[in-house]
């Protein structure tokens, strides 16, 4: 049976060049970067070069940028290190309610800590308001912390307005980039930010390698303590093979993006308005401002994780949301937070469209996601209305 | 030792030179928050860049620079400046010295 993936945002495939590129590092070129003699020399060299077509990629110095294991580590990295380098000046850190959960649970862990968040609220389209940016300043606030775009629902925020507010403030802004570098232009300047939090595998890249973007000067508390690598700011040996990885990735998804973008946003647009064909599907997130691979949805009267299933039987691999949804069967903090009810965001789906994904797989879709609903809807027991489930709370009623 | 035994001892072995107001430096790095070794990396990286009698300062809050730097300096043949106390770190100030001959 032929597969199509349309899960995207939880990883990419490597691509070929990449897996080439990386593939000595793991054989001959096995060095520690920190020795001295020849293999070890070739592995620094080979990670300095992959720092600097990672800069180029957003924009940034090489020097700016500091290699992490993970998007979750550098999102902790950020918001712990600027909290502890800056606590003398205050102890206020805003936040958004659609944040990942290493932002949001971070961010919790700071709280614990003495510091004071406010979480903010976003509209129905999952959009911050600039000016509630503005509102929610004390004179505590020192680091302001936004995604750039949704996984989830595919919004893109308003980072230039909002650092714009932090720049006039003289706070720091840091934006989870996670979902947005390699998917659409991303450009440090361009957007003002002081730190910037992305990943390898959202565009083709190995899993294991990520980078956290300092703006030059900054300073930050570093996480792991221990040793010389990335200037003393993020110790432990290198995952040579992966940061090679991300390298040329990097290279890749500048050279490409463009092209990857027109492809995928045709595609995703097909996607989107055969599904709001069929009744009582409503697509969560802006119809504009998103990711131009994302569509998401939810569909009344069923649960996601049974379309994930029989969409599966059928070939196709996609997503419920988030991990609250798919594993804690809570309803999504984020389709909550857009104003979907409880009951309705356990019929949440994702459907990421990548460089692989042609015109026949999304003909195909179209064709199979109207059936599978029907087919679903057909031995729901609420498929005749949502009798006694409009007041249901976040965890799933049973 | 703690970091004021350390001030204590160097400062009556003469080796530490605390300054009233900070000097004039040619290039500057902010180590604040880094550890060992990076505060004698960063000092051998940086005075590379800098001409015979050009000063570089170094901004580091780690307590071990208090006896590290100095010392530093006298090997190496560098002149130590001085420290300036800073609210929350140290301003180390370390004169290049002239090429011999």
């Amino acid at each position: 049976m032929k597969t199509i993936y349309l899960d995207h945002v939880a990883t990419n495939p490597l691509h070929p060049e990449v897996l080439e590129a990386m593939l000595p590092y793991f054989r001959e070129l096995y060095g520690n970067p920190l020795s001295i003699y020849e293999p070890g020399l070739k592995a620094r060299e080979a990670i300095e070069k992959a720092r600097e077509s990672t800069a180029a990629l957003i924009n940034a110095k090489p020097k700016e940028i500091i290699f992490t294991a993970s998007g979750a580590e550098a999102n902790n990295f950020a918001l712990k290190g600027i909290a502890y380098a800056n606590q003398n000046k205050g102890k206020h850190i805003i936040v958004s309610k659609i944040e990942h959960h290493s932002v949001l649970n971070t961010a919790r862990f700071l709280e614990k800590s003495g510091f004071a968040v406010t979480y903010l609220p976003v509209d129905k389209y999952g959009l911050i308001n600039p000016e509630d940016v503005e509102k929610a300043l004390t004179k505590e606030t020192i680091l302001i912390s936004i995604i750039h775009a949704s996984p989830e629902i595919g919004a893109i925020e308003p980072i230039v307005e909002i650092s714009r507010i932090a720049k006039q403030k003289g706070l720091i802004l840091h934006t989870d980039a996670v979902a947005s570098v390699g998917n659409i232009p991303v450009d440090v300047q361009a957007l003002g930010v002081d730190l910037l939090s992305f990943t390898a595998h959202q565009f083709y890249g190995p899993k294991g390698a990520a980078a956290l973007y300092v703006r030059e000067g900054g300073r930050i508390v570093p996480l792991i303590y221990g040793g010389i690598q990335e200037g003393g700011r993020r110790a432990g040996t290198e995952n040579v093979p992966a940061i090679v990885g991300m390298g040329k990735a990097a290279e890749l998804a500048k050279r490409d993006l463009q092209k990857r973008m027109d492809r995928v946003k045709v595609l995703r647009d097909k996607l989107i308005t055969n599904a709001l064909k069929t009744e009582k599907v409503l697509l969560t997130g802006p119809p504009e401002k998103r990711l131009p691979g994302h569509a998401s949805f939810v569909v009344e009267y069923i649960e996601g994780e049974a379309m994930l299933l029989l969409l599966a039987a059928k070939g196709i691999y996609s997503a419920s949301g988030s991990a609250c949804s798919s594993k804690a069967l809570k309803a999504s903090p984020v389709l909550i937070s857009i104003g979907i009810p409880a009951h309705l965001a356990q019929g949440s789906v994702v459907f990421t469209l990548g460089e692989e994904t042609t015109e026949e797989d999304i003909n195909y879709f179209n064709e199979t996601f109207p059936q599978i609903i029907s087919r679903l809807r057909g031995i729901s027991p609420y498929a005749k209305g949502w009798e006694g489930m409009e007041g249901s709370s976040c965890t799933v009623q049973k | 030792m703690s970091a004021a035994e350390v001030v204590t001892k160097l400062q009556s072995d003469k080796q530490l030179m605390f300054l009233d107001q900070p000097l004039a430096a040619d290039a500057t790095t902010d180590i604040i928050y880094m550890m060992c070794p990076m505060h004698l990396l960063t000092i051998e990286d940086q005075i590379k860049d800098l001409d015979g009698g050009q000063i570089l300062s170094i901004l580091t809050d780690y307590d071990g620079a208090l006896e590290d730097i100095p010392d530093w300096c006298k090997k190496t043949g560098n002149e130590f400046m001085g420290i300036f106390e800073d609210e929350d770190h140290y301003k180390f100030f370390i004169r290049k010295r002239k090429p011999s001959g």
